[in-house]
């Protein structure tokens, strides 16, 4: 079974704003019934004001499915329809604090409702390029159609390069085999990845299978280390990572440029959590920077 | 209130009794059956009485035909492997569309690898069709895997029958049997069968079990090579706790075969009749005459499987779904599509299987909660209005990208 937060089990057992919305002048709906999720969303918006004054949702979809549907509606009431336009997936996947990457994709098509909903109101055609595939890389909840786009695109050749477009593989590396599949389907061959120059500092030959404790000070070093060979895959998103502090098992990061706010903050936080696991070789948890304040 | 079980295709609770039989392996009788001294021997002595039950279970001719190996999964990727390695100038497999990733996942990566993989289509009732069957059999063919019981619908192949026909042209058949064993009476010995998967765990034995039958004189590969163990062709040494355990299992089964055709199934009708009476626009799946005795798929149209789920759970009731949802996939499940059961009600099939260890109270429970529950989801649903499906669902919700 899932690991759904208290949030989307209370928003899926109790559903707020369900059911057909009597003189609606707004409805989206999105999704498709292939895929097992499909949302209508239904706005009453005040012509006078653009304020969305009620909001009701019906969804054939799955728990996080109906949760996500549910808080879209309790995130826009009361907002004016610019506002809530500027609500983003994140926004609904936070409401509920998180969802599993396997179920980002629900608060995606909350969002793609709400801009349908949006254009009905307006009276504009709303038209949506969103594909999604199965999902490849679990640590950084990158799908197989985003990685074959990527590679069309770029002309990718090896898995490390598709691992530093898009931070698929570059995390527990279990999706290597799925991520080579998709370059064999698009390129009809794998090429084999360039000799590297140098090893990488995190594997390191001959290492004993005991690692010995490491010193504070080594500790730090390793954590930087690690952060410093993700930094190119971030900066290639226009983003980047800082280390501000450590304490004992938590270790807190600055995300920054695009990073800062991206829809998939957490998912590269998980990310960078479980390439320091692997480096370390202890359980240590990775925070933004602002979750300082609350210990 | 006591949680209720009807999830036993997925797994199945131990059996006291197994675990009781297994507890001295782990402390006094801790020894390995291939060592020379006393502890060495009381195990060995325990490993051929187990191997025993089984072989009277599957009513296999000689005990030697029993390999333990460590679970269901291990058991077919051996029968498949080793068919292919034996017959390096037989490069086609037959199976169907219905087959547990077990086989399909292996087999979809045998076709990478340059192996010809013909999968038999089913009909709406998960049938296989025997002249498309028949024409496939040729010396090209190096064996045919065909599951017993399919786990998600229960319903059953004509195994033995196509075993036969495979045996008229010379191939090696295999069945994926883990659904079938201990639910319905099997006599290998009367049959063409030459390989057989079985779990431990779907027959009240733990997880980490499992046996390939391999009739004598069927050429053989092992997948693991090492030690003498299983006569060289599983090598490893014995998982002797759970092999005693699935011994006793087996001698359970053999014992109540008559119950699960009786009993259960009697429940089982209950189950199917009691819901399908108070959930209007719900439908059984698969092969109603034919097929395992405790297992009821039942689609609930226009709404999705893990809201069921969610909402039984929260009752107490532990069943599963086809669902693309619990898998973190989106297409529903292959054996749904493979039937060509529509989208709107693949995605809200339910799967209830049952045990000896169920009883009319449960069922009774099961039936009681179930209307309340799709109804809720119904509510909720863009395809259903009101006590019905909004008229013509499909027309009437048409979200932007399908």
């Amino acid at each position: 079974m899932w690991d759904y937060s208290e949030k989307v089990r209370d928003h899926f057992f109790n559903p707020r704003n369900s059911g057909p919305l009597d003189h609606a002048n707004g409805t989206g709906d999105v999704g498709s019934i292939k895929c097992g999720d499909a949302l209508r969303l239904m706005l009453k918006v005040n012509p006078a004001t653009e304020i969305i004054e009620d909001a009701h949702f019906q969804t054939f979809g799955c728990g996080s499915a109906i949760a996500s549907s549910s808080a879209l509606t309790e995130i826009i009431k009361g907002k004016t329809v610019d506002e809530a336009l500027k609500v983003s997936n994140q926004d609904i996947a936070d409401y509920l604090d998180g969802l599993p990457p396997e179920k980002m994709h629900c608060s995606v098509m909350g969002r793609e409702a709400l801009q349908a909903a949006v254009a009905n109101y307006r009276g504009e055609v709303w038209s949506d390029d969103h594909e999604e595939g199965d999902l490849v890389c679990k640590c950084f909840a990158i799908d197989a159609v985003m990685i074959e786009d990527t590679v069309r695109a770029n002309g990718l050749k090896t898995r490390e390069e598709v691992t530093n477009y898009t931070k698929a593989g570059g995390g527990c590396s279990a999706c290597h085999e799925k991520i080579e599949d998709v370059l064999i389907a698009v390129n009809g061959r794998l090429y084999s990845s360039e000799p590297k120059p140098k090893k990488s500092p995190l594997a390191v030959p001959g290492e004993s299978p005991v690692k010995p404790k490491l010193t504070n000070y080594q500790r730090i070093r390793k954590i930087e280390d690690t952060l410093e060979a993700l930094r190119p895959m971030l900066q290639r998103d226009h983003g980047d990572v800082t280390l501000v502090e450590v304490d004992g098992k938590k270790i807190y990061v600055a995300l920054t440029g695009a990073c800062q706010g991206c829809q998939m903050e957490s998912a590269t936080l998980g990310g960078i959590q479980h390439k320091l696991v692997e480096a370390l070789g202890e359980l240590v948890q990775v925070l933004p920077v602002a979750a300082m304040a609350h210990h | 209130m006591k949680p209720i079980y009807m999830d036993n295709n997925a797994t199945t609770a131990c059996d006291p009794a197994v675990v009781h039989a297994m507890l001295p392996f782990f402390t006094e009788q801790f020894g390995n059956a291939s060592s020379i001294h006393s502890f060495g021997a009381q195990v060995g002595k325990a490993l051929k009485e187990a191997r025993g039950k089984v072989q009277a279970l599957l009513g296999a001719a000689q005990d030697s035909e029993i390999v333990f190996t460590s679970c269901g999964t291990e058991s077919d990727s051996t029968a498949i492997l080793s068919a292919i390695k034996a017959q390096p100038e037989r490069r086609t497999i037959i199976t169907t569309v219905v087959e547990h990733p077990a086989i399909l996942t292996l087999c979809d990566q045998l076709e990478k690898e340059g192996y010809v993989i013909h999968k038999l289509k089913v009909n709406k009732k998960g049938r296989v069709d025997l002249d498309e069957y028949k024409s496939l059999l040729n010396d090209r063919v190096a064996i045919v895997s065909i599951m017993w019981a399919n786990n998600e619908t229960g319903t059953l192949f004509p195994v033995e029958e196509m075993a036969e026909m495979a045996h008229e042209k010379g191939i090696m058949f295999h069945t994926d049997a883990v659904q079938a064993v201990g639910k319905l009476p099997i006599d290998l010995k009367a049959t063409k069968i030459d390989m057989l998967s079985l779990s431990g765990h779907k027959l009240h034995a733990p997880k980490g079990i499992g046996v390939l039958y391999v009739r004598r004189n069927t050429r053989f590969r092992p997948l693991l090579r090492g030690g003498h163990q299983e006569r060289g062709r599983r090598a490893g040494t014995e998982n002797s706790a759970s092999i005693v355990g699935l011994g006793v299992a087996c001698d359970l089964a053999m014992q109540h075969i008559a119950e699960e055709n009786t009993v259960v199934k009697k429940l089982r009708d209950r189950l199917e009749r009691g819901i399908l009476a108070k959930v209007p626009n719900a439908f059984v799946n698969g092969d109603t005459l034919y097929r395992l005795p405790n297992t009821a798929s039942i689609a609930f149209e226009y709404v999705e499987g893990e809201g069921i789920l969610l909402l039984l759970n929260k009752e107490g009731i532990a069943a599963s779904s086809g669902s693309a949802c619990t898998s973190g996939s989106l297409e529903p499940s292959h054996v749904m599509r493979a039937m060509g059961i529509p989208y709107t009600a693949a995605h809200g099939t339910i799967r209830f299987s049952l045990s000896r260890y169920n009883t009319e109270a449960e069922v009774d429970r099961v039936i009681a909660c179930v209307p309340t529950i799709i109804a809720q989801l119904r509510k909720l649903s863009p395809y259903w209005s009101g006590s019905a499906p909004v008229s013509n669902p499909e027309q009437a919700f048409q979200p932007e990208y399908s």
